[in-house]
């Protein structure tokens, strides 16, 4: 079932161009992973699929059904605003206990309850998002470069827990990664972004596409070529993939 | 024995800082500290056109603070140094109030009244407008509320959740107006942005919750007014600064408090 449908959108912000003619479709269940330079649109991408930004042209079609869990990229709560990471759960409908405590266990993060937000470490912060992101069941969890800040550790650990999440939950996960281990270990399909979409497909096939390697290949090609390697030797069968 | 003229300056009081208290809580949280001082400094220039419009001093406050608020938000969104744009508003129209004022020659106005407010003279039909304005300020954020804190938050959360932040910023803009209508008589122009910042900002300490916030706010608001009508009445002192002096003391004693808490 088709949970996002996008037709031809385009966007202008401020007389630039950011997205132009971009046509893509996110289905029940598959983990998708944007991936694109600086300024390629990713976030706005993500915008407009919240509904934060409006379409200048073109068509986003959302089931009737969407229950969106988001993830934002980076956030900042004011020092001056008092907040217990169990009430930010209940922003904006509240929750009873046990809710704040399951979706806080689902995240990994089942001891911070009555912790203050401000207090918090970069790692158990994103995890609280990830806890508020999984209150109102939702079928498709959406992730702006969630682990921004976290250490390499960190962000794997992060992952994860997505994947643990997908799992329990069986929502799709649309996300914007600069982690290419990640996005081409743990996602059904990757879209190469930049300002419109240049390749499309299965990580592997993504990876190998010439669009790709124009914007990635050049300037990264030892760890590109490095990462490669080990990953043709985990995973023998996935050779073919092809353009959608 | 109270007389009728202090109950009447302490039911005033106590209306402008129970609505003061929450609003104060947002302005606080989403540094809007300047927003709400050119919105009160507005307030002078409304005082100018009321009086020589012969209406009403609340609705031409009212009327001139709201169209301050809604200049400032709008042009908020849209890239500029926003503490640049905010003083030059600010002040301009503080000053072109003054001026306005100063044309009214048929009338004689005590300008120090709306600068400083005037407490001890409210009326009844005062009190009305002003727990009026404030029920209703109360309302619309109670109402509100859960949507303001997640727009508040992060706005890319607040649309995530169906949530329109500008919406929630237009409502905040109102209400600011509306606490700037009914507080001038009170604690005039000058010191409305004190009674919405201050008693916020003495809470956070106590506060682990933003309603705890909001609510403690309220306290020592009610607090002040109540304590500074007394203390002003005591000592012979102007009655709206001696409220706000009675709440910065009240901060000042809870950033101490709270500084040998976490230091222990």
């Amino acid at each position: 079932m088709k949970l996002v449908d996008i037709q031809n959108l385009t966007v202008r912000l401020g007389g630039n161009t950011a997205l132009h003619d971009v046509s893509l479709e996110i289905r029940s269940g598959e983990i998708v992973t944007i991936v694109g330079p600086n300024g390629s649109g990713k976030s706005t991408l993500l915008r407009v699929v919240i509904g934060a930004l409006k379409p200048t042209a073109g068509n986003v079609q959302k089931s009737d059904n969407l229950r969106i869990g988001y993830v934002p990229q980076r956030m900042h709560i004011d020092p001056t605003l008092p907040m217990t990471a169990g009430r930010f759960l209940g922003l904006p409908k509240r929750v009873g206990a046990t809710q704040v405590s399951q979706a806080l266990t689902q995240a990994g993060v089942p001891e911070l309850a009555t912790r203050q937000m401000s207090r918090l470490s970069g790692g158990q912060f994103q995890r609280v998002l990830l806890a508020r992101a999984l209150m109102n069941r939702p079928n498709i969890l959406i992730l702006d470069e969630a682990t921004q800040g976290l250490d390499q550790p960190g962000s794997a650990a992060f992952y994860l827990q997505i994947e643990d999440v997908r799992q329990q939950l069986g929502c799709a996960v649309l996300m914007v990664s600069h982690d290419l281990h990640v996005v081409m270990s743990a996602s059904d399909r990757v879209i190469c972004l930049n300002g419109h979409v240049c390749c499309e497909g299965e990580p592997e096939y993504v990876a190998s596409a010439p669009e790709y390697r124009a914007l990635f290949g050049e300037g990264t090609k030892g760890a590109l070529a490095l990462y490669r390697h080990t990953h043709d030797h985990t995973h023998s069968h996935d050779t073919q993939g092809g353009p959608k | 024995m109270l007389d009728d003229f202090m109950i009447r300056a302490a039911l005033a009081g106590l209306g402008v800082a129970i609505a003061a208290a929450p609003l104060g809580c947002f302005v606080v949280w989403r540094r809007m500290a300047y927003f709400g001082d050119a919105t009160a400094h507005a307030a002078i220039l409304g005082v100018a056109i009321s009086l020589s419009l012969s209406m009403s001093v609340f609705a031409g406050v009212l009327l001139v603070s709201l169209l301050m608020a809604l200049t400032i938000s709008t042009l908020s969104g849209r890239g500029y140094a926003m503490d640049t744009l905010l003083g030059v508003l600010a002040h301009s129209a503080l000053a072109f109030g003054l001026v306005a004022v100063s044309f009214l020659t048929g009338i004689r106005i005590d300008l120090m009244a709306y600068l400083f407010g005037d407490i001890l003279a409210v009326t009844p039909e005062d009190i009305a407008i002003i727990w009026g304005g404030a029920l209703l300020v109360l309302i619309l954020i109670g109402a509100r509320w859960s949507a303001l804190l997640t727009a508040t938050l992060n706005s890319d959360l607040a649309y995530a959740s169906g949530i329109d932040p500008k919406r929630e910023q237009l409502v905040l803009t109102i209400s600011l107006a509306i606490v700037v209508a009914v507080a001038i008589k009170v604690v005039g122009a000058l010191l409305i942005a004190a009674m919405l910042i201050i008693p916020a900002a003495a809470a956070r300490p106590f506060s682990r919750t933003p309603e705890a916030m909001a609510v403690i706010a309220a306290l020592i608001g009610g607090v002040s007014a109540l304590g500074g009508l007394w203390a002003a009445y005591h000592f012979d002192t102007p009655t709206g600064p001696t409220i706000v002096c009675l709440a910065a003391i009240i901060f000042a004693i809870s950033t101490v408090v709270s500084a040998i808490n976490t230091s222990r």
